[in-house]
C-alpha cells in the first residue's frame, strides 16, 4: 500500500444553475492576460452541445487520453515516439479556431465618436490582430441550446444513439439539458504529464495538483493534444502552455479555490481523498467495463487504522489525515457512492467527480385539460392556451425514471463509461432521497412506500439525510475541507534552519555573499 | 585583405563562441521563462507542415553531418574512399539542403502573409530567416559548384574548425578557398553568435531525455519517507521525486 493524498472534487450537476460565475472568478483571477485570453481553465457547458472546445470529446478528432489496443495502454495522439517524431508539427493539435478567436469591443468608441447622426456603436475587435471581426464563436456559444441541429445534435456523446432515440430526445415537448462545469480533473493518470517531452508538467505529492513549470515548457504543445478534457492550452503569445492550477495559492492558504468560492449553485465540493498508488497500474489497465470500479477502489477508507498507519508511514501528515475523514469528497464517491468521473474511458483516472443531473431528465411533460382553468380566467386575460402541464410527480416508485426525458445511454456515455445501470442506481438513490425527505417534511408519502424506495436504492435512512444535508444545506465548511499545507516543514527540508542560522534564514535559495 | 580574413575567420569565431556560450548560460540559468521554441502552429495550423517539417528534418541531418566531419573527418574519408558511397552521401545531403531550402521559403511566406502571425513576429525572427536563407543558399551552391563537399571539408575544413579550439588558429588552408566558401564559415559563426539572442536557442534544449524517464512524474517538497523515519537525519537528504 502507497498511501497518497489528493485533494478532489465533486459537482453536484442538479445544483448546477449554469451562471458562469464560476468561469468568470477564474478569468478575472488566472487567465485575464495576453495571450490567455481564450483560455477557460473553468468553462460551463450545455448538455447535449458540442462544448469548448467544439466537440472535445470525440477523440477521433483530438486524440487525446489513453487507449488500449492489443491489451497495451498507450497515449492516443502523443506519447515517446509519436511525440518526438511530430515535435515539428503536431498533427493533432487543435488550433485557436476550434475554441474561438477571443474579442473585445470597442468601448471607448461609444464616449469619443463624434458627434453624428448615427448612434455609435462598440465594434467587436479581435484581441489576437486588434482588426474588427465578425464574432463567430465564444467559449459557451451553445449556451442554452438543446435541440439545435449545430450544437446539441452534434454533441458526440449521441454517437451511439440510434437516429429515433436522439429524434424522441429532441422533440419540443421532451426537449431538456443540464450544464456540464468543467476545469483539470488533476487526474491520477494524467495524460498531459506523460505527453510532456521536456518532461514540465508534474504531479504534486503532497496534494495532486497537476501543474506545468513555465520556466521548463518548451511549447512543444503535446499536454494540449494529450489531455483527452483539452484542459492544458497553449499561450500563443507567451509559447508556454498553461493549465488550471487548482488555485494552489488559494488551497495552500485553507482558502477554497475562487471558481468554488464563487459557485452561485454551491455545487462544488472539495476535500481530501486518500488513495493507493500501487493500485494506479493496475487500474489503467482493466477493462473499460471494470474501469470505474477500479478506480473507485484505488480511494482508500480513511478510518481504516491500516491506512492511516500507512498515510504516516509515507509522510502524509495527521491534518491531511483528518481532512480527509471530514471530506465530502469521500462521502460522495465512496460512502454514498453518487458520484462519477467524466469520461472514465479516457483511462487518467480524473479526481473530480459528477453527481448526475436528475432535476432537468425527470418531469415529463403530460397532456392535460386545462379547459375548466381557462373558463375562470378573466376573458381579456393573457393565459397559456396550451395544454401541456411539466409535472412532477411520483405515483409510481420509480415510475419517472423509466420515463426520463434522455435515454440513459446519453449520461452514461458522458458519466459511466457507457454503463446504463450505474446511472440508474445513481438516479434511484437521488430519487429516494427525494421521496425520503417528501415523507419527512410534507407526510404525503407513506412510511411503508418510503422504506421501500431507500431499501431498493440501496440507502438508509441516515444516508439519505446525510446526502439531503449535503446537497441542501451545507455550509462553507462542509463543502471545503481543506488541509493546512505544511509549507514550514518544506522549508525546513531545503535547508536545516539550525545550520544556516544567521546565514540565509527561512526559504531563500541562493546563500548570501558580500559583493566584491 | 589579410586583415579581414584574420577578422572573419579567426576573431568572429571566437567572438561568436563566447557569445553563444556566455549568452547561452545566462539565458538558460536565468531567463527560463524565455526559453520556448515559441510554436505558431496554435494560429495558423495547416501550412506550418510544408514549413517546420522539410526545414526541421533538413537542418537536423545538415547539422549532424557537419558535426561528424568536424569531429570525425577520417570516418568521412573512408565512407568516401568508394565513388558510390560518395555520391548517396552528396545527394542525401543535396537532398536534405534543398528540403531545408524549401522549407525555409514555405516558412518566410506563411509567417508574413498570414495576418495572426504579424504578433507573433519580431524582428529577430526576419534576421533569422534571412540568414538561414543565406546560409542554405550558399551551402546548396557550394555543393553544386565545387564538388565534393563532404570530402574537402574533412580534409580542409576540419583541420582549420579544429585549429580554433584548440587555440591554434591555422587559416593558411582556407584563406585561397573561394569566396562563397568563406561566406559560408562567416554565416556559420554569425548564426553560432546570434543563438542566444533568438528563437534558435530551443534546440538546445531537446527532450531527449523524454525517452527513457518515467511517464508519470510526482514532486514532493520533501522525501515522504524519510522525513518520518527517525534513524536518518532527513535534514540531510533533498526531496527525492517520483
Ligand atoms: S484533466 Fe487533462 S490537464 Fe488535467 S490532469 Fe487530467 S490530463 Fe492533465
Ligand atoms: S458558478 Fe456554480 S452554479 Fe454557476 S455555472 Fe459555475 S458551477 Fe454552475
Amino acid at each position: 500500500m502507497d498511501v497518497r493524498s489528493q485533494i478532489s472534487m465533486v459537482f453536484h450537476l442538479d445544483k448546477c444553475i449554469g451562471c458562469h460565475t464560476c468561469s468568470i472568478a477564474c478569468k478575472n483571477i488566472w487567465t485575464d492576460r495576453k495571450g490567455a485570453e481564450y483560455m477557460w481553465w473553468n468553462n460551463v457547458e450545455t448538455k447535449p452541445g458540442t462544448g469548448y472546445p467544439t466537440k472535445w470529446e470525440d477523440q477521433s478528432i483530438y486524440k487525446g487520453g489513453w487507449q488500449k489496443d492489443n491489451g497495451k495502454v498507450t497515449l492516443k495522439g502523443a506519447g515517446k515516439r509519436r511525440g518526438l517524431t511530430n515535435i515539428f508539427y503536431n498533427p493533432n493539435l487543435p488550433v485557436i479556431d476550434d475554441y474561438y478567436e477571443p474579442f473585445t469591443f470597442k468601448y471607448l468608441d461609444l464616449i469619443e465618436a463624434p458627434e453624428g447622426n448615427d448612434q455609435p456603436t462598440a465594434r467587436p475587435v479581435s484581441l489576437i490582430t486588434g482588426e474588427p471581426i465578425d464574432i463567430k464563436m465564444g467559449p459557451n456559444w451553445d449556451d442554452d441550446l438543446s435541440g439545435t441541429p449545430d450544437y446539441a445534435r452534434n454533441d458526440p456523446n449521441l454517437k451511439n444513439l440510434s437516429a429515433a432515440e436522439q429524434e424522441v430526445m429532441f422533440q419540443l415537448e421532451r426537449m431538456a439539458f443540464f450544464y456540464l462545469p468543467r476545469i483539470c480533473n488533476h487526474c491520477l493518470n494524467p495524460a498531459c504529464v506523460a505527453s510532456c517531452p521536456s518532461g514540465a508538467i508534474y504531479k504534486r505529492g503532497e496534494d495532486g495538483v497537476v501543474l506545468i513549470n513555465q520556466e521548463v515548457c518548451r511549447a512543444w504543445r503535446m499536454c494540449v493534444t494529450a489531455c483527452p478534457y483539452k484542459k492544458s492550452y497553449y499561450n500563443w503569445h507567451t509559447g508556454k502552455s498553461e493549465k488550471c492550477i487548482l488555485c494552489f495559492p488559494r488551497i495552500e492558504a485553507g482558502l477554497a479555490p475562487a471558481c468554488m468560492h464563487s459557485c452561485v449553485g454551491r455545487i462544488r465540493y472539495l476535500g481530501v481523498l486518500l488513495y493507493d498508488a500501487s493500485k494506479i497500474e493496475a487500474a489503467i489497465n482493466d477493462d473499460t467495463d471494470s474501469l470505474i470500479d477500479r478506480h473507485l477502489d484505488i480511494i482508500l477508507d480513511p478510518f481504516d487504522p491500516k491506512v492511516i498507519r500507512a498515510a504516516k508511514m509515507n509522510g502524509v501528515a495527521d491534518s491531511t489525515i483528518h481532512a480527509a475523514q471530514f471530506s465530502p469528497v469521500y462521502k460522495y464517491v465512496k460512502q454514498w457512492k453518487l458520484a462519477l468521473p467524466l469520461h472514465a474511458e479516457f483511462r487518467t483516472l480524473p479526481m473530480l467527480f459528477y453527481v448526475p443531473p436528475l432535476l432537468p431528465v425527470m418531469a415529463t411533460v403530460k397532456q392535460v385539460d386545462n379547459s375548466a382553468q381557462s373558463e375562470k380566467m378573466n376573458p381579456i386575460a393573457k393565459y397559456w392556451d396550451d395544454n401541456w402541464l411539466y409535472d412532477t410527480s411520483t405515483k409510481d416508485l420509480w415510475g419517472t425514471l423509466d420515463q426520463v426525458r434522455f435515454p440513459l445511454k446519453y449520461l452514461a456515455s458522458l458519466l459511466s463509461a457507457g454503463d446504463e445501470e450505474l446511472i440508474k442506481d445513481k438516479w434511484k438513490k437521488l430519487m429516494a432521497v427525494r421521496i425520503h425527505r417528501r415523507r419527512v417534511t410534507v407526510g404525503d408519502i407513506s412510511n411503508e412506500k418510503a422504506d421501500e424506495v431507500l431499501q431498493e436504492a440501496g440507502i438508509t435512512a441516515e444516508m439519505a439525510d446525510g446526502i439531503f444535508y449535503l446537497t441542501a444545506l451545507a455550509k462553507f465548511e462542509d463543502r471545503f475541507v481543506i488541509p493546512p499545507a505544511h509549507r514550514e516543514q518544506a522549508i525546513e527540508m531545503m535547508d536545516f534552519t539550525g545550520d544556516t542560522k544567521g546565514e540565509v534564514g527561512f526559504g531563500i535559495k541562493s546563500k548570501l555573499r558580500r559583493g566584491l | 585583405m589579410n586583415m579581414l580574413d584574420n577578422f572573419f575567420l579567426i576573431a568572429l569565431p571566437y567572438i561568436a563562441i563566447a557569445v553563444f556560450l556566455v549568452g547561452s548560460i545566462y539565458r538558460y540559468t536565468y531567463k527560463g521563462f524565455q526559453l520556448s521554441s515559441l510554436s505558431s502552429q496554435f494560429l495558423e495550423g495547416r501550412k506550418l507542415f510544408y514549413g517546420s517539417v522539410p526545414f526541421h528534418w533538413g537542418v537536423l541531418f545538415l547539422f549532424v553531418g557537419h558535426l561528424i566531419a568536424f569531429l570525425f573527418p577520417k570516418s568521412i574519408l573512408a565512407w568516401n574512399s568508394q565513388p558510390v558511397r560518395l555520391m548517396i552521401l552528396e545527394i542525401t545531403a543535396f537532398v536534405f539542403g534543398i528540403s531545408m531550402f524549401i522549407g525555409l521559403i514555405n516558412l518566410l511566406i506563411r509567417r508574413y502573409t498570414t495576418p495572426r502571425l504579424k504578433f507573433v513576429t519580431n524582428k529577430m525572427d526576419l534576421v533569422v530567416y534571412l540568414l538561414l536563407i543565406t546560409q542554405t543558399f550558399l551551402g546548396l551552391w557550394i555543393a553544386y559548384n565545387f564538388r565534393w563537399g563532404s570530402s574537402w571539408f574533412s580534409s580542409l575544413l576540419a583541420p582549420y574548425l579544429n585549429s580554433i579550439f584548440v587555440f591554434q588558429p591555422d587559416t593558411a588552408a582556407i584563406v585561397p578557398l573561394p569566396w562563397t566558401v568563406k561566406l559560408h564559415i562567416i554565416g556559420a559563426f554569425t548564426i553560432i553568435g546570434l543563438i542566444p539572442f533568438s528563437r534558435m536557442i530551443h534546440f538546445l534544449v531537446p527532450p531527449i531525455n523524454y525517452i527513457w524517464r518515467p511517464f508519470q512524474q510526482v514532486t514532493w517538497y520533501w522525501n515522504k519517507r524519510k522525513v518520518r523515519n527517525p534513524n536518518t537525519l532527513w535534514s540531510l537528504h533533498r526531496p527525492k521525486n517520483n
